[in-house]
């Protein structure tokens, strides 16, 4: 019963936090942008639409087939003069060929769900796994900073108990918001495709891979929320979380980022946080070395490539988070609360 | 009577860059049931490092410690529903409003809501219940802090200095509240600076000074044992007050000498003044004891009282360094 009222007590606390309540609220405004946003670039593509960019296409490509003709009159008209060095020998010009002008190129954009919904999936968990960090920095940040840790010892001296209650109440908070709001988003982007582009090749497969996307997702923000709230719980204080984030990202992102480059290392993208999200999200990374030379079957030159699948990445996040949150949690048994 | 808070032998040592210090160097204290009991000790003596201690705040290095007959903090968590205690200044998260920080302590703490109105309705804070922490002035904030302390009905209720920050009217109710709690059998351990306070409120005191108890006791008996043999003497309009000091320091008395009136200190038999100045025709007008009250004995056990031209530092205690 004890824990029970911790827990009800914690969510509360959360749940009743103005940072918390700002923070969705812009999460929300973002993601909603973001989807108006697609909604409007987009258009539904129908026979007129197609008839439209086959008619443009047809036009473009008379007119490059003019252009062309017109520079070969001109061309052997200065035969014999100066201005015959600026145009080909003998005025060789090859005519366009009507394949150039594909008239896919010329359709409007339109949402195709199937190609374009992982990068919104992509997008969705990037801006909650950002709200999910400041959130649990905050959360915690302030209790120690404000003193409401030590009252809350007062009354619960279980330290462990106190603290991983914390952790256990931000992260079924924030795993209810990202449930509420992946199927919100699942919804919006298929009535945008249905509405302005497409829905076609929605097979159960392609369902089933989606709902695993986004359960990466839900991965990426819980990791993202634990590490806010280790890192402020390490140092008692927002800030904390807040100056170490600032810090990897310039320090360890743009810092180790430009000194690899300089090095020649093989492959910087292991080094850098992002393309280890991207992994965890898109199942796999594959970096390319184009300074090696691999001979394929036909004499080609293939780069050396190294893949980050999303199961290292998911390792790599474990250990972060197993690291952070184990520290957290070792500082608050044994340090002293003054 | 029944012990319901024991400390013996505490010791908790901070290691710096400065090198060790002992903050509490075998510390003891026993407060009875019932009892409003004092805990007095100037800057830095180790009386907060004591509470947080004793509340699992801070991790001792060694000594032993009980409340209500458990130890801690072994038991701490059992007998915590029955300790209510506030630590130094009161801290808040500024953007709630007292009645949602009680309400919220009450929830994580398994008290029913209505105690938050009942605490909230006996600090006074009753009507600015629903305004933000944040707008509180420092005596609203202590107010609140002892209601929160109040709000599970405590059986031993630790306040540390309550009425920092509230006005006389303020200190009155407070000094009342303590009184009240006292009656319906709650026992308080107060730590103040505000020894007057303490002197019209508690039953019993303990002294500490550089991590040691210096005293301890009830009030009565520690203000006896230091009381005092300092006798004031007025003489008669028109003799002179430097030629009888002469006289009786020429007896070996320490005097000093006042604009109107002499001080002897070690007037042991104050029978031995009138005699000695009777034998020099002085005739005495006035011969009173000088009665010690809780701030000189204070100055005196832990060594802090001011010295003119010198500037005391906040570690520094008296040379003889007592219970050295």
């Amino acid at each position: 019963m004890g824990s029970v009222s911790l827990y009800k007590a914690e969510t509360r606390r959360l749940v009743k936090r103005r940072f918390t309540k700002l923070f969705t609220i812009g999460a929300l405004l973002i993601l909603a942008a973001v989807a108006v946003g697609v909604f409007l670039t987009n258009e539904k593509v129908g026979p007129s639409q197609i008839a439209e960019a086959t008619a443009h296409a047809q036009a473009d490509y008379k007119q490059a087939v003019e252009r062309t003709e017109q520079e070969k009159t001109t061309c052997e008209s200065v035969q014999g003069t100066a201005r015959a060095a600026d145009y080909p020998p003998n005025c060789e010009f090859a005519l366009p060929a009507e394949s150039d002008f594909n008239p896919e190129w010329y359709m409007p954009p339109t949402f195709d769900l199937k190609e374009n919904f992982g990068d919104m999936v992509t997008t969705m968990a990037a801006v909650l796994a950002l709200v999910a960090f400041v959130i649990g920095a905050s959360y915690v940040g302030a209790e120690w900073s404000s003193g409401g840790m030590m009252n809350l010892l007062l009354w619960r001296p279980r330290r462990l108990q106190v603290l991983s209650t914390k952790l256990s109440a931000l992260l079924v908070g924030m795993t209810a918001l990202t449930i509420v709001v992946a199927a919100a988003w699942t919804a919006i982007f298929y009535g945008i495709a249905k509405t302005r582009g497409v829905t076609t090749g929605m097979t159960s497969g392609v369902w089933q891979s989606t709902a695993l996307m986004e359960l990466r997702a839900l991965v990426l923000v819980l990791v993202a929320g634990a590490l806010g709230f280790g890192l402020a719980s390490l140092g008692r204080h927002t800030a904390m979380a807040l100056g170490v984030a600032i810090g990897v990202i310039v320090v360890f992102q743009f810092g180790v980022g430009a000194v690899l480059s300089i090095a020649n290392v093989k492959f910087p993208e292991l080094y850098l946080a992002p393309f280890w999200i991207v992994a965890w999200m898109t199942k796999k990374y594959t970096s390319e070395d184009y300074n090696s030379c691999n001979f394929d079957v036909t004499g080609g030159c293939q780069p050396e490539t190294l893949t980050i699948t999303w199961q290292m990445a998911g390792s790599a996040l474990a250990i972060v988070v197993v690291l952070v949150v184990g520290a957290a949690m070792w500082t608050m048994r044994k340090r002293d609360i003054t | 009577m029944d012990a319901v808070l024991e400390i013996a032998g505490l010791q908790k040592t901070y290691r710096g860059r400065k090198g060790v210090r002992r903050a509490l160097d075998g510390f003891d204290m026993v407060v009875e049931a019932g009892q409003v009991h004092g805990f007095l000790g100037p800057n830095g003596s180790g009386k907060t490092t004591t509470l947080r201690t004793l509340l699992g705040l801070i991790r001792a290095n060694g000594g032993r410690m009980a409340i209500l007959g458990q130890e801690v903090p072994a038991h701490l968590p059992s007998v915590a529903g029955q300790i209510g205690a506030i630590v130094e200044s009161p801290q808040f998260f500024g953007n709630f409003t007292a009645w949602d920080t009680l309400s919220l302590l009450a929830d994580a703490g398994g008290v029913r809501r209505q105690r938050v109105d009942a605490v909230l309705e006996l600090v006074g804070l009753k009507d600015r219940a629903k305004e933000r922490v944040r707008t509180y002035s420092l005596g609203m904030k202590q107010r609140l802090a002892v209601a929160s302390a109040l709000l599970k009905e405590p059986k031993l209720l630790i306040l540390d200095e309550p009425a920092n920050g509230l006005d006389p009217g303020g200190i009155r109710e407070m000094r009342t509240l303590m009184r009240t709690l006292s009656e319906s059998g709650m026992t308080v351990l107060l730590s103040s600076h505000i020894l007057g306070e303490i002197q019209l409120i508690c039953d019993s005191v303990t002294i500490i000074a550089a991590g040691r108890r210096v005293a301890a006791g009830s009030v009565a008996d520690v203000l006896a044992t230091h009381t005092s043999s300092s006798v004031k003497v007025r003489l008669e309009p028109g003799v002179d007050l430097l030629n009888a000091a002469e006289v009786l320091r020429g007896k070996g008395a320490q005097v000093e000498l006042d604009t109107d009136f002499l001080t002897v200190g070690n007037a042991s038999n104050p029978a031995q003044i009138t005699r000695i100045l009777a034998e020099q025709q002085i005739y005495v007008s006035e011969l009173t004891p000088v009665s010690a009250d809780l701030e000189s004995v204070f100055l005196e056990l832990t060594g802090t009282a001011p010295v003119e031209g010198q500037n005391r530092q906040v570690d520094q205690v008296a040379a003889a360094g007592w219970g050295q």
